[in-house]
């Protein structure tokens, strides 16, 4: 790959550093990115699911994992990795990214890894052909494609420098501080940069000048290479050989900072850690001095980089290599923005018709679209078009709970209400109210612990043997007079619609064995239609490619319950209807049916 | 900077906690002790018998070698292996009682270059070890660019110093080589020279040596000489570097590890002191090196990078001797963190007038910051003047700053005001300025 980035690479960042990251989205905007640069972002310790940021003046969601594993499986498009964890963790953080694979790139930001770790790090990446840029460094920027964290400063000086936009120099700096000062120059001087990395202050980089270079040389947008080094090390030595041998052929810039550093014997560290000339032929000036002899172009001093900058462009320019290039237009990140208070992902009523996740209501409303109520809940509840054997499931279990009599306490409750001369909405409510885990809650209760015991390949017997140590009767097993020889036919056509629809019902299936166990024990205990809702939900679920966390996730936020609040909805306005119809008077319950047990309290003396 | 020199005790120390993981086959009797006067040693006696009961060698252990030929080994009194405690005792007294003259090269036994004067504090007391030179062995590892090399030799002392490239046997090894091909490669590698019925047991040692350096983060590790006689292990001299960013994962490994100041070394300033122990807690970064305090010129740089070009700019455009001192702060560092920065910079300037009567320069330098906050930085150098602007005043002080990043034109613009405000000299620019031109503006007027 001769280009280190490209205006579709995406990144997982580790750690929510948000102000970096909302410096890559800034810089994702003002370039006219389609997809913003960071993909996700782990977050070890944190319960949120996303981070929002601004996009421009609007705001985006980057999703949260809690592990590089988590997040590459769900990114698995993202091949760069940010590594922002502390010195401490910055070498596992690398080392699980590595092991799980899929990352071109891995940048490091911690100072100060002990050196045997990075080494090794550093080797290991180079053995998967795993580009590491850092560790110590402010990272890297490919101009108008992808921008690593805060590289380039303000989205001001990124303008004013010319990073929005690729020209024609390839930057290789040690220095974060000075990579900027450079590009500064460079736009100046130049025409900006094509392409740019600061390899890192550490004694033990990943990648270094040379890998850098030669990465340059076969990338054609590169057309001359500006290469600043620094006293200590050799690396700049490979460089000169890579020149001498004909590998680079670019014109190269160069220059060697710590000149200063002859002045003193030893001791004193200038700059980087890797920066300490052990040697000669270490020291800024043999190095300087080596390149200028190899072909190098290398300036009198550091003060005289951006004449020597100006006059290679200017003949390279002269000579055709390099062409003007057209300013491309850019958005412009507004100064002052808002974050939104509310956020909806479901639909949206801003445009010509509303619509339900992206359709229009019409075209899911009206008979002849061949869409049911099953077809709009997958819509509004689940973001998805569900197949019609998933949706006309969805419909027969509302149907099948819509009503189960007055004698109910949530049907009782909304009778008694509405006999008070309340609201239909009042009388409703009242009813609902009711819901809970004693009321219609089997539904929830069945699928979380039927599916608990599937997911932990318990035996029947193990099973019952768990839930008798909870102390719970099994939800969703148990009628008051139905039994295998007498079966309640909405159980018997649930089973039979899943049983000739379902892709396979697993689920169902380990439930019918605990069934053959409990009814060996007692006659009426039999799945009753509670569980076999629950259960088949689970089915439906895992037959339509839900992950086993996302199922877990419906179940713990109560939408198994939804459903039945909807279809029992529909039986309590009926029954509120029906007093209203029959105007009952106001209700009063039979004293004779209440047992009077009152005692007189006693006093507290204490 | 990560690798760091150690005392020999603290060496020894660090390999004799550890010794039955990497030297199962051996023993070491670990009879060392560290004291910095006679007196210490005789309380130390109390407790450790050996000293009472053997003939004791004494040097000093202060980050130097060449110890033998500075005559800084007490090994004998009257005869090799005749030292008392009471003549030890005696001996460091003596030795720590007036500052020493210690030459670090020589040309066989003459010392050549000059000496460094310093005062010898710390000493190492051990056993008197009567062995046979033939028992004697060398072996160090150390990393050389991307690899670790394990040297070694069948001769020790100042034998091998002097014959290195004849008598050691170097083997490099990279960063990813597993226990056995390390284990493979040493086996296949003992020294020619090295005694057969040795050579078993020196591959064995040489493996756990290794291994103990890999594993406890040594960045540097030597014994030259050991003896060996069987089973039996004594480290008769050490020096040690470790890799002291390895430090937060080594606290129980390394145990109670000093990183003393070599001798000859000056001791460090309160100042820079100050300035390191602030570096420590911050997660920015704040360095300070003082080169000439009566100097003229005093830099106040952000970035490592942008630090170094000031100073090659001072150097070459002013000289060195106009230099008073290199450092930088990066990494975002808080208001607090520069203000005091700022101020220990200030407090060392304003101490001396010129000595030629001329104006003082403050080169509040840095490049485009990607992150650090400039309003923010600057914030506490401002506060720093409103501390120090009399004294700043009467010492004669001409500031340049040129510095760009986030925030940038707040900054600039505020420590301009408040300068004026205070009376200061002042000149201020932005990233339109190239990074070092004030220098050559300050050096001009």
């Amino acid at each position: 790959m001769a280009q280190l980035f490209t205006k579709d690479t995406q990144a997982i960042f580790w750690n929510n550093n948000k102000t970096a990251i909302q410096r890559m989205l800034d810089y994702d905007y003002t370039i006219k990115r389609e997809t913003p640069s960071v993909a996700a972002i782990v977050a070890p310790t944190s319960g949120n699911k996303f981070e929002k940021f601004f996009w421009g003046a609007d705001e985006i969601m980057i999703p949260l994992y809690k592990s590089t594993t988590e997040a590459k499986a769900a990114q698995p498009q993202a091949d760069v990795l940010l590594n922002f964890a502390s010195f401490r963790t910055a070498y596992d953080v690398t080392m699980e990214a590595l092991n799980l694979g899929g990352f071109k790139t891995i940048m490091i930001t911690a100072e100060g890894i002990p050196e045997r770790l990075a080494r090794g790090m550093n080797a290991y990446a180079r053995e998967l052909n795993v580009t590491v840029i850092g560790p110590a460094t402010v990272g890297a920027i490919a101009p108008g494609a992808f921008k690593i964290a805060n590289i380039g400063g303000t989205i001001e000086n990124i303008i004013n420098s010319k990073l929005h936009r690729a020209g024609s120099c390839g930057l290789v700096t040690r220095s974060g501080g000075l990579f900027n000062e450079l590009s500064n120059i460079i736009a100046i001087n130049a025409d900006g940069i094509a392409e740019g990395v600061a390899i890192g202050g550490d004694r033990f980089v990943g990648s270094v000048f040379i890998d850098n270079l030669l990465r340059m040389q076969d990338n054609p947008e590169v057309k001359y290479m500006i290469l600043l080094g620094e006293v200590g090390g050799t690396e700049e030595y490979k460089v000169i050989e890579a020149v001498k041998s004909g590998k680079i052929t670019k014109p190269i810039i160069a220059w060697c900072i710590g000149t200063i550093a002859k002045h003193y014997s030893s001791g004193v560290q200038f700059g980087h850690a890797g920066a300490s000339a052990n040697g000669d032929a270490e020291t800024a000036e043999a190095k300087n001095k080596a390149m200028a002899e190899a072909g190098i172009h290398v300036p009198a001093t550091f003060n005289d980089l951006p004449a020597k900058i100006k006059e290679v462009y200017e003949s390279l320019k002269a000579d055709g290599t390099i062409s003007e290039i057209a300013e491309p237009e850019i958005n412009i990140v507004p100064k002052v923005r808002r974050p939104k208070q509310f956020i909806c992902t479901i639909s949206d009523d801003r445009g010509e018709e509303a619509t339900y996740a992206g359709f229009p209501i019409s075209s899911v409303a009206l008979p002849s679209t061949g869409k049911g109520i099953g077809d709009v809940i997958s819509l509004l509840w689940f973001k998805k078009q569900y197949p019609k054997w998933a949706t006309d499931f969805i419909e027969t279990v509302i149907k099948t709970v819509a009503d189960h009599g007055p004698a109910v306490s949530g049907a009782h409750n909304a009778k008694v209400t509405a006999r008070a001369g309340k609201s239909v909405v009042e009388s409703l409510v009242t009813g609902l109210l009711t819901i809970g885990p004693r009321f219609g809650g089997a539904i929830d209760g069945a699928a979380e612990y039927f599916k608990y015991a599937d997911d932990n390949n318990l035996t029947p017997k193990e099973f019952l043997a768990y839930m008798k140590k909870q102390g719970v009767p099994i939800p969703g097993i148990g009628h008051r007079i139905k039994s295998l020889k007498n079966p309640d036919l909405r159980v018997k056509g649930l089973m039979d619609y899943a049983a000739e629809n379902f892709p396979a019902t697993p689920l169902l299936d380990y439930a019918r064995t605990v069934e053959a166990l409990t009814t060996s024990k007692k006659e009426n205990l039999i799945l009753n239609v509670d569980g076999t809702i629950g259960i088949l939900m689970v089915d439906m679920w895992r037959a339509l490619g839900y992950s086993e966390e996302e199922i877990n996730e419906f179940i713990s936020s109560g939408t198994l319950n939804a459903f039945f609040i909807v279809g029992r909805s529909i039986g309590f306005i009926g029954h509120v209807l029906d007093e209203k119809r029959l105007a009952m008077p106001m209700y009063r319950h039979p004293m004779d049916d209440i047992l009077y047990d009152v005692k007189k309290a006693e006093k507290i003396e204490k | 900077m990560a690798q760091k020199a150690i005392r020999e005790y603290d060496a020894k120390s660090i390999l004799a906690r550890h010794w039955d993981k990497y030297f199962p086959d051996f023993t070491y009797a670990y009879e060392t002790v560290l004291v910095q006067n006679g007196s210490e040693l005789k309380e130390l006696a109390k407790e450790k018998s050996w000293l009472n009961e053997k003939a004791l060698v004494a040097k000093p252990d202060m980050l130097f070698g060449k110890r033998g030929k500075n005559g800084l080994v007490l090994f004998k009194d009257q005869k090799p292996g005749d030292v008392t405690l009471e003549k030890a005792a005696a001996w460091i007294d003596e030795k720590s009682s007036k500052e020493q003259e210690v030459y670090f090269s020589f040309d066989g036994d003459t010392p050549t270059g000059e000496p460094k004067v310093d005062m010898l504090t710390h000493f190492v007391v051990e056993p008197f070890t009567p062995h046979d030179q033939s028992e004697e062995y060398y072996i160090s590892a150390t990393v050389v660019g991307d690899e670790d090399v394990l040297y070694m030799s069948a001769e020790g002392g100042m034998e091998v110093e002097e014959g290195w490239d004849e008598k050691v046997t170097e083997v490099k090894f990279p960063i990813t080589a597993t226990e056995e091909e390390i284990a493979e490669k040493i086996k296949a590698n003992v020294p020619a020279d090295v005694k057969d019925e040795d050579k078993e047991n020196f591959a064995k040692f040489a493996i756990g040596f290794f291994k103990a350096y890999r594993e406890l983060n040594f960045a540097y590790l030597e014994i030259n000489p050991f003896v060996m006689q069987g089973n039996k292990i004594e480290l008769l001299d050490m020096v040690a570097k470790l890799d002291d960013t390895a430090g937060f994962m080594m606290v129980e490994e390394w145990g109670d590890v000093e990183f003393p100041t070599a001798f000859g070394m000056e001791e460090k300033s309160p100042e820079v002191l100050a300035v390191e122990e602030a570096d420590a807690k911050t997660g920015a970064s704040l360095k300070l090196t003082l080169l000439k305090p009566e100097a003229r010129i005093w830099t106040m740089v952000a970035g490592g990078g942008a630090s170094v070009v000031y100073a090659d700019t001072i150097a070459d455009m002013a000289g060195i001797e106009d230099l008073a001192n290199y450092g930088e702060y990066s990494g975002g560092p808080t208001t607090g963190e520069t203000k005091f920065y700022a101020e220990t910079l200030l407090d060392l300037m304003t101490r001396e007038k010129d000595a030629q009567g001329r104006d003082k320069i403050l080169i509040i330098g840095g490049a485009i910051a990607n992150f650090t906050d400039v309003a923010k930085t600057f914030t506490g150098i401002i506060q720093a003047f409103e501390e120090y602007a009399d004294k700043m005043k009467e010492v004669g002080i001409k500031i340049y700053v040129r510095r760009g990043g986030p925030n940038y034109e707040k900054g600039l613009k505020d420590i301009k005001e408040a300068a004026d405000r205070l009376g200061l000299d002042i000149e201020v620019y932005g990233p339109e300025t190239h990074v070092t031109d004030i220098v050559r503006m300050a050096l001009e007027k």
